[in-house]
């Protein structure tokens, strides 16, 4: 009896939930490379389940058999999915995995209101801070469905937007749910009241991320990871539960910092970006004057790369979406080890916005055993490119743009841009010469020292190793 | 309580931007996957809410479906990330690092 006692006293499980948040941070701080990252993660996972023991310690009666099916439930669900997702899904795994986190935040804000009976008898600050939790965790439940079915490609990739009244149309709800929530602070217990503040932070979380463009996911997943971080903190105030403040807290602060670095890597501000429109062309486009640059395209073979690469004495790789897709990094890889054995020097450039989520060729890279030293970052590789022999685009495309830097009028202007067409010769790798996704032309495809291979980026690179190999 | 509270949030807001700004944008996506499991400990708060007395049928239902969510990205969450990370880890040891 001594010992539940002692278990269940509070100040005990008030040090539970210290030592589990001091693990989350301790284990975070791991991150910061590449050999401590695992164990780091390992280091918050046993904080988590720490929280959670403590958590479970605290109640006096049962509603086990309840949790134990929930936990079943999301056991079932989350391992195999966390096993068998490719690497090249990831970002929409993360978005699916942030969405459920944002589900479980408003459905607990909802059981809280119907408990406590629109929070009757608890102080303003719980209701306050529950309700900011609802509307927070329902826009990131919905705003992350809709990123991973455009991800997913269930739902198209172009923005889906209402014009000129979007954000009109998304303050006017924004302000709605608001409302829901003072008429509930100022004493409404009524759920329908609750209900309806939902469907507002719902219909906005469709709304927000409806008008992105694929290339802009890395900013929405990142603010969407931010707003789950923010409402779990909001939650933790409303439960008087320190280790879930700390945790959304550092979440809400991660997502926050990537939010930032990534609207930075684009030159573009949040606001712009979640005002939507800019992914799908339209009246943007005829701002660079479609026919500005017209230049030859110097078309190439995958035999004359393979020379240039052979006699190369550093080439640097500039891997993009299109690799992504085309699945291609373990090809590159094999083009890369093969080059290695003939003396090549070989790297990798990455742009912080390459791809659909921070740091998602990296990823893909060391998917493929990439060694982490070769995977350099832009203003770390970039004045490099003036000593490389060649530089070998593949998938990638705006990042490279010479335009960011030349053409005030051009809708990328002032983006920092890898510095690809300093490199003696450039060989980009692409299935055609249609525009990437703001429809823009790149004008690094029509200087003298750029040369086109055209092709799917798997086969193309893979053709470019078996040519090396008759060398 | 809520003044302790918001210093517990003010301070972990803090702390959150120093450690995770030293994170190098290679480790971004699994940065991101793992604050992401880390912020399933919303499972907490089912757990907690699902323990209080009074919570009819309805209630029952939509906190077991908020466990499930939670349990979903927290488990998901960290086992993913560390499929990742393990991918960054293996392979040569780098040398021995030069410090920047």
């Amino acid at each position: 009896m001594l010992a539940t006692t002692f278990l269940q006293d509070p100040n005990f499980l008030r040090i539970l939930y210290i030592v589990a948040f001091a693990l989350f941070i301790y284990g975070l701080s791991g991150l910061t490379g590449p050999r401590t990252a695992v164990r780091g993660n390992r280091i918050a996972a046993v904080g988590m389940a720490i929280a959670v023991i403590a958590t479970l310690l605290d109640r006096g009666e049962g509603n086990w058999a309840l949790i134990v099916i929930g936990v079943a439930l999301g056991t079932a669900v989350g391992v195999p999915a966390a096993r068998r997702v490719h690497m090249t899904a990831m970002p929409q795994m993360v978005a699916l995995f942030n969405g459920v986190g944002g589900g479980a935040v408003f459905l607990i804000a909802w059981a809280e209101f119907r408990n406590t009976g629109g929070y009757r008898l608890e102080p303003t600050y719980v209701a306050v801070f529950s309700l900011f939790a609802a509307i927070t965790g329902s826009v990131s439940f919905w705003g992350s469905n809709i990123a991973f079915g455009k991800l997913q490609e269930i739902l198209p990739g172009r923005p889906i937007t209402l014009g000129r009244a979007q954000q009109l149309v998304n303050g006017a709800i924004a302000a709605a749910a608001v409302a829901c929530a003072v008429a509930i602070v100022a004493g409404s217990h009524s759920q329908l009241i609750f209900v309806l503040m939902l469907i507002a932070a719902a219909v906005l979380g469709n709304l927000v991320v409806l008008p992105i463009g694929g290339a802009d996911m890395p900013v929405v997943i990142s603010l969407l990871n931010a707003f789950t971080g923010l409402s779990a903190a909001a939650t933790g105030v409303a439960l008087n539960n320190p280790a879930l403040i700390v945790a959304g807290m550092i979440v809400g602060a991660s997502g926050s910092i990537l939010t930032n670095l990534m609207a930075v890597a684009m030159n573009r501000s949040i606001p712009a970006i979640i005002a939507g429109g800019f992914g799908g062309g339209g009246v943007v486009v005829g701002a660079t004057g479609a026919g500005e640059h017209v230049g030859t395209v110097r078309s190439t073979t995958a035999a004359d790369v393979a020379v240039q690469l052979a006699y190369a004495r550093q080439v640097v790789i500039v891997p993009g979406y299109g690799m992504a897709v085309a699945q291609a990094q373990h090809a590159v890889r094999e083009l890369a080890k093969a080059l290695e054995a003939r003396g090549v020097q070989v790297s990798y450039a990455i742009h912080p916005v390459a791809g659909r989520m921070p740091g998602h060729m990296n990823v893909l890279l060391a998917e493929a055993d990439v060694p982490y030293e070769q995977l350099r970052e832009m203003d770390d590789i970039n004045p490099e490119f003036a000593r490389t022999d060649v530089a070998l685009v593949i998938g990638a495309n705006d990042v490279t743009n010479p335009a960011a830097k030349t053409n005030p009028g051009s809708p990328i202007y002032g983006m920092p841009i890898l510095d690809v067409e300093d490199a003696h010769s450039v060989v980009v790798i692409k299935r055609s010469m249609n525009p990437g996704f703001a429809g823009i032309d790149n004008e690094l495809y029509t200087r003298p020292n750029t040369a086109m291979l055209f092709g799917d980026a798997k086969s193309a690179v893979s053709a470019l190793t078996a040519e090396l190999a008759d060398i | 309580m809520l003044l302790t509270n918001l210093t517990i949030l003010v301070l972990a807001g803090f702390v959150g931007f120093a450690v995770i700004s030293k994170v190098p944008n290679t480790l971004h996506t699994p940065l991101m996957s793992g604050t992401n499991a880390i912020h399933g400990i919303v499972l907490l708060g089912g757990l907690l809410v699902i323990g209080l007395a009074g919570n009819g049928a309805f209630n029952k239902v939509i906190l077991v479906i908020a466990i499930a969510f939670g349990t979903i990205n927290v488990v998901g969450g960290f086992l993913v990330t560390d499929r990742m990370l393990e991918m960054f880890k293996r392979k040569p040891e780098p040398p021995p690092a030069e410090d920047e």
